[in-house]
């Protein structure tokens, strides 16, 4: 029930953050502060996504494949690899290092 | 009059192109997050209704990841908000230059996403503005929620995502985000805390929050940043 509550709530919030944008008259979010800190809102929680899905198990922190995986989809980046493929070497490095027991 | 004409379908085949370039790419990357949600322990309904009414990648993720480890529905629903929070100004954009009727917006708000907004914001013209985001918005609709039900029928089949190195496929896709967003040394810095907040917090905040106090990175940065500035304009 309470993954149906959370659903919920996620589909309503983002669907008005949506339309907002649309509906209110254009200068209203304009105001440059403003831009700053909604373009820079993703930066810090995406990173924070990634750290911690990489590191958490649970409420500990540790080293295991997915840092790996991680690791090789930066390099993959780098290289300018589409997204797909990005999440694919992610996927296969981790599995092959958990494979060999890592 | 003819040539205006055949120019101006050359022009309309150009952005059809572009737009189902993206919207086939990143709409096939839905399998990646059906497999993740279900493999965090969602159902079938739950990873599709996902799919069809958040429909923003990140959020979705986002929200999956915290309700695996353990959040408060709440909080995971927070999360995934703030990071949707970005939308609103890609609409604020979009209703400049899609130009719609008030009536039509509340339809097109759905596909209002990063994806459709780099496609539309790209074109030059009402005509190409409005098959930009109309062609990018359907094909990624239709192709992300038929992969999100492809990808979890994947992982229940599949078993044990983890043997699969599946769990590795949500920080990758949020990397993948978070890569072109790191332009300047002001994304570094806000960046860098933000992992030290989140990875600092984990253990002694309940789950769903670090990610939360780790958003405190980007005002941080903004107020360091302009009192730095200040203070240059001072001497």
């Amino acid at each position: 029930m309470s993954v149906w509550i959370a659903i919920g709530v996620t589909a309503v919030g983002c669907y008005a953050v949506k339309l907002v944008g649309l509906l209110v008259p254009a200068g209203a979010l304009e105001r440059p502060l403003v831009k700053r800190l909604a373009a820079l809102l993703p930066v810090a929680l995406l990173a924070a996504l990634t750290a911690q899905q990489t590191f958490a198990d649970g409420r500990e922190l540790v080293l295991d494949a997915r840092l790996a995986g991680v690791a090789a989809a930066a390099v993959a980046l780098l290289l300018r690899a589409p997204f797909l493929l990005v999440v694919a070497v992610a996927v296969v490095v981790t599995a092959g290092v958990r494979a060999m027991g890592g | 009059m003819d040539i205006a004409a055949g120019d101006g379908r050359k022009a309309d085949a150009a952005v059809v192109r572009d737009a189902l370039g993206v919207g086939v790419a990143v709409g096939l990357s839905g399998f990646a997050f059906g497999v993740t949600a279900a493999g965090s322990g969602l159902t079938l309904l739950q990873t599709c209704a996902l799919s069809l009414l958040v429909f923003t990648g990140a959020s979705q993720f986002a929200l999956v990841g915290a309700l695996a480890a353990g959040g408060n529905p709440l909080t995971a629903a927070a999360g995934a908000f703030f990071l949707g929070v970005r939308n609103a100004f890609y609409g604020l954009r979009l209703s400049q230059l899609l130009a719609l009727p008030r009536a039509v917006r509340p339809f097109a708000a759905q596909w209002v996403i990063d994806e459709t907004a780099a496609v539309a914001l790209a074109q030059r013209g009402l005509r190409q503005v409005r098959i930009g985001f109309a062609v990018t918005g359907l094909s990624l609709y239709v192709l992300w929620n038929l992969t999100t039900l492809l990808g979890a029928l994947g992982a229940e089949a599949i078993g044990d995502t983890d043997a699969w190195g599946l769990d590795a496929a949500g920080p990758a896709v949020f990397l993948a985000l978070l890569a072109p967003m790191l332009k300047s040394g002001t994304e570094r810095a806000v960046a860098g805390l933000a992992v030290l907040l989140g990875l600092g917090l984990l253990p002694v905040l309940p789950a769903g929050v670090p990610v939360l106090a780790a958003a405190l990175a980007a005002p941080v940065v903004l107020w360091a940043e302009g009192r730095r500035q200040g203070g240059r304009e001072e001497r």
